[in-house]
């Protein structure tokens, strides 16, 4: 026994069990992830469930689950329910309702069945009973009435992005034109000179901008007239709903697709998510804002981190004299990563949206006061306050990088007569690249991650606008943002439709992994580069 | 015997005008080798002229003592040789001429060096100039991480030299000069790091004469070299004395004995024998020298 423990085989297969149990963690929960994830885009057949007590539900099966019987003799068979997404929320209260398997009489896959994706009230199931123009009939029963829809969908989606993009595009620019007159009007009567021509001249810009307003809204009014066309469905349980063709953003049959007809759903649905906006309180649509959001705070993030963390592991390393005081600096540094990362975001509150903030807009922005435009959670707080949260992780990577760069060679230099100065900057610095971009890749892994200290600096549920668009000066750092982190956590516990919710928030999880590993391969790529160049690293 | 030594003290118990007559010191030098050669050969030292002075020079560590009174003249265009046993040293002894000893923490000078009359310890002297007058080369080959091209214009590029045809012209010059360019040349523009052991110590090498030095100090040049590498450093070095006056740190005896003209024997942070080497080697003046050399030592 104890030669067998000598040999050193009970130490490979410790070490080697150790590694197989993490992969297996890991593995196990990007699989869980990828697994529900992925299949949530996928159109999955509409049932149509006749019950014993003769009640009619059409939707889709979510999931299926054992009745627990607790107490029952062995012996007596597992019984199942079913939950059923039967949508129509504005119809019969319920998203989803479930089923047990003992209570069917009767499954159906009824071809005209079709899923009507709303801009409100989620998901309507039915079958198509007509088409209308305004009181005129178009088209009737399931079969003309698809062709009929396939026929008018078009131009109604059509008008609607149209409607969109004025209200967005157009009437966002008149407003933001307004607002900032009213904020120079506000600025001149706090000088004390309402009274003067450029007031004036602003409040007859102010005038044109509110005319121009008034056509937009005339013009809208107009497209909203256009669109006439509705639908009439009736959904299971013979209630029938009138729908306006504008509020459908999808309608499909998926008992009639075929799997290339699915697959193509499955990307564009895909795409819709990567690329959308949301809807339904998050739980619909994309999440486009919150990837924008979350590769933009960790960018901020990463150019405000890398100078402060790199500079003060230099001056730690090449110019403080080693002693007592470096010391405690050094393990003052290494305990601040483990401080709870919410202790950081109070601190953002009060140190950089209430004093640096504040200050800002007393001294920049008096017009806008009361409403705060620094002084409240906004991007750059939050990216600065991550900034604060990762830098001992990029100091500690500096300097473990400097202490593994070889004397001699700072010496070699010193010896051809550089100054200190000179070493550090062009031998010094480009050997210790890949440890700053390891560094950094821990970094922005955690602060990827980080939810809790953004809740209180800056994230939001839903974002009015990107941190980036179109207007002077272009870059907002003042605005709130969304977060994919934080994201999971509004769809997953603060839904108020869970059930719908949840698929998301593995999709959501799916897409905050993706973006961390993007970040981090484009990290590792350009060190790889960098060491294959100077073929020389600690890590 | 003794009398070199006694001579070598004697000589710079002299009062210490000597900085500013060059006759005074060529006349030092000449007293000293008298000493140490006491007409047993016919040399013709006519040219020696000294580019190193070194007087009572004191070196501490703290509290350790490291060097204790060294005094001598290191001639021009010449080989010198430090030998002695592990931790004698004669490294550092080494560095304090481009006074690399200033970034240890810690330690004292007393003494002076003079190198070409200037006295390097002057804290008016820029240390940057003194250094780019000195080119070193270490026991363990420290190439940059960088590109060979980048590494031997290292020291030209700091000494503000700019255009691309001059680095190129002093880049190839040097590496010639080093016998590495017909090895180098089809890569220049790779990492310097995927050279061998040899050619990364004939690359530093080289990156030390790119800035032209009048000196060259190389401590323990071959100690990581096999003897393939090791010939061709030694060869280097004698062709290299013409332009340079070099001073060579080494372990190896038989390495002082090929490659040098003058050898400094050090033990326990004291000069003990400096002479022409070829009179150290066959004739010694001390016993402690003799036991050392021929290996009957401790």
């Amino acid at each position: 026994m104890k030669r067998f423990w000598k040999s050193g085989d009970p130490f490979i297969w410790l070490t080697g069990g150790a590694l197989a149990l993490s992969v297996i963690m890991v593995a196990g929960l990007v699989m869980l992830v990828l697994w529900n994830g992925l299949g949530f885009f996928w159109p999955s057949p509409i049932v149509r469930l006749t019950l014993t007590d003769g009640t009619e539900l059409m939707g889709q099966v979510t999931q299926r689950e054992k009745i627990p019987q607790p107490g029952a003799p062995p012996g007596i068979p597992d019984r199942y329910r079913i939950q059923v997404k039967v949508g129509n929320r504005d119809l019969y209260g319920a998203d989803f309702v479930w089923v047990d398997d003992a209570k069917i009489a009767r499954r159906g896959l009824p071809a005209e069945a079709v899923l009507f994706e709303r801009s409100e009230w989620g998901n309507l199931y039915g079958t198509i009973s007509a088409v209308r123009e305004g009181d005129r009939q178009v088209a009737e029963g399931p079969v003309d009435g698809w062709k009929a829809l396939q026929t008018y969908l078009p131009a109604a989606t059509a008008t609607l992005n149209e409607i969109r993009r004025i209200e967005k595009k157009e009437i966002g620019a008149i407003n933001h034109a307004q607002e900032k007159i009213r904020l120079r009007m506000k600025k001149l009567t706090l000088q004390g000179q309402e009274g003067s021509p450029e007031a004036s001249r602003l409040q007859q810009e102010l005038e044109t901008w509110k005319a121009q307003f008034g056509e937009k809204e005339a013009r809208l009014a107009d497209l909203r007239r256009q669109s006439q066309y509705t639908v009439v469905v009736s959904a299971a349980g013979g209630k029938e709903k009138e729908l306006r063709l504008a509020q459908i953003v999808r309608a499909y049959r998926p008992n009639t697709m075929g799997p290339l007809a699915k697959t193509g759903f499955y990307l564009s649905k895909v795409w819709e998510f990567v690329a959308g906006e949301p809807r339904e309180s998050n739980t619909e649509g994309g999440v486009f804002p919150a990837i924008f959001g979350t590769v933009m705070m960790v960018m901020i993030m990463s150019l405000v981190v890398t100078p402060l963390g790199v500079l003060a592991a230099f001056y730690l390393r090449e110019y403080a004299k080693q002693g007592t005081f470096v010391s405690t600096v050094r393990i003052a540094v290494n305990n601040l990563a483990g401080v709870p990362s919410i202790v950081f975001g109070v601190f953002g509150v009060g140190f950089f949206i209430y004093l640096v903030g504040g200050s800002i807009d007393r001294f920049f922005y008096p017009e806008s006061l009361p409403t705060p435009t620094y002084g409240t959670g906004g991007i750059l707080w939050a990216s600065l306050t991550l900034a604060l949260l990762t830098v001992p992780v990029v100091i500690v990577a500096t300097e473990e990088g400097l202490a593994a760069i070889p004397g001699g060679m700072r010496e070699a230099s010193l010896a051809l007569g550089a100054t200190k100065f000179e070493t550090t900057w062009r031998v010094v610095l480009p050997a210790v690249m890949p440890s700053i971009l390891t560094g950094l890749i821990l970094a922005m892994a955690r602060a990827a991650g980080e939810v809790a200290p953004l809740m209180i600096t800056g994230v939001v549920k839903l974002a009015p606008a990107l941190p980036i668009d179109s207007y002077m000066p272009f870059l907002h750092l003042e605005r709130k943002f969304m977060h994919l982190g934080f994201h999971i956590y509004d769809v997953g516990f603060q839904s108020p439709n869970v059930d719908a919710a949840r698929p998301m928030v593995y999709t959501t999880a799916l897409l905050l992994l993706l973006v961390v590993l993007v970040l981090n391969l484009t990290a590792v790529l350009i060190r790889n580069k960098l060491r294959r160049k100077y073929a020389y690293s600690v890590f | 015997m003794a009398a070199q030594a006694e001579m070598a003290i004697e000589s710079q118990e002299k009062p210490a005008s000597v900085r500013d007559s060059k006759g005074d010191g060529v006349g030092r030098v000449a007293i000293l080798r008298d000493g140490g050669t006491q007409g047993r050969t016919g040399e013709a030292r006519t040219s020696m002229e000294p580019m190193i002075e070194i007087r009572k020079l004191t070196l501490r560590y703290g509290e350790k003592l490291a060097l204790q009174d060294i005094s001598l003249d290191i001639p021009k265009h010449q080989v010198t040789a430090f030998i002695g046993p592990s931790g004698c040293g004669k490294s550092t002894l080494l560095r304090c001429l481009n006074r690399l000893n200033d970034l240890v923490d810690g330690v004292t000078i007393s003494g002076t060096i003079r190198i070409g009359g200037i006295d390097i310890n002057d804290p008016n002297l820029e240390i940057t100039e003194l250094r780019k007058r000195i080119g070193m080369v270490f026991q363990k080959s420290n190439p940059f991480p960088k590109t060979i091209y980048d590494n031997v214009a290292y020291g030209p590029r700091i000494q503000g030299v700019r255009s691309r045809s001059a680095l190129e012209e002093v880049v190839e010059r040097s590496l010639r000069d080093a016998a590495l360019w017909d090895e180098v040349h089809d890569r220049l523009h790779q990492s310097a790091l995927g050279l061998s052991g040899g050619q990364q110590q004939r690359l530093c090498i080289a990156r030390a004469i790119a800035v032209e030095p009048e000196i060259l100090l190389m401590d323990e040049p071959c100690s990581a070299l096999d003897p393939i590498a090791t010939a061709k450093i030694e060869e280097l070095m004698a062709d290299l004395k013409k332009q340079y006056t070099i001073v060579i740190v080494t372990h190896n005896m038989q390495q002082a004995a090929r490659v040098s003209d003058y050898t400094a024997f050090l033990y326990l942070g004291q000069l003990v024998e400096y002479d022409l080497t070829r009179q150290l080697f066959v004739k010694p003046a001390k016993k402690q020298t003799e036991d050392y050399i021929t290996g009957r030592f401790g």
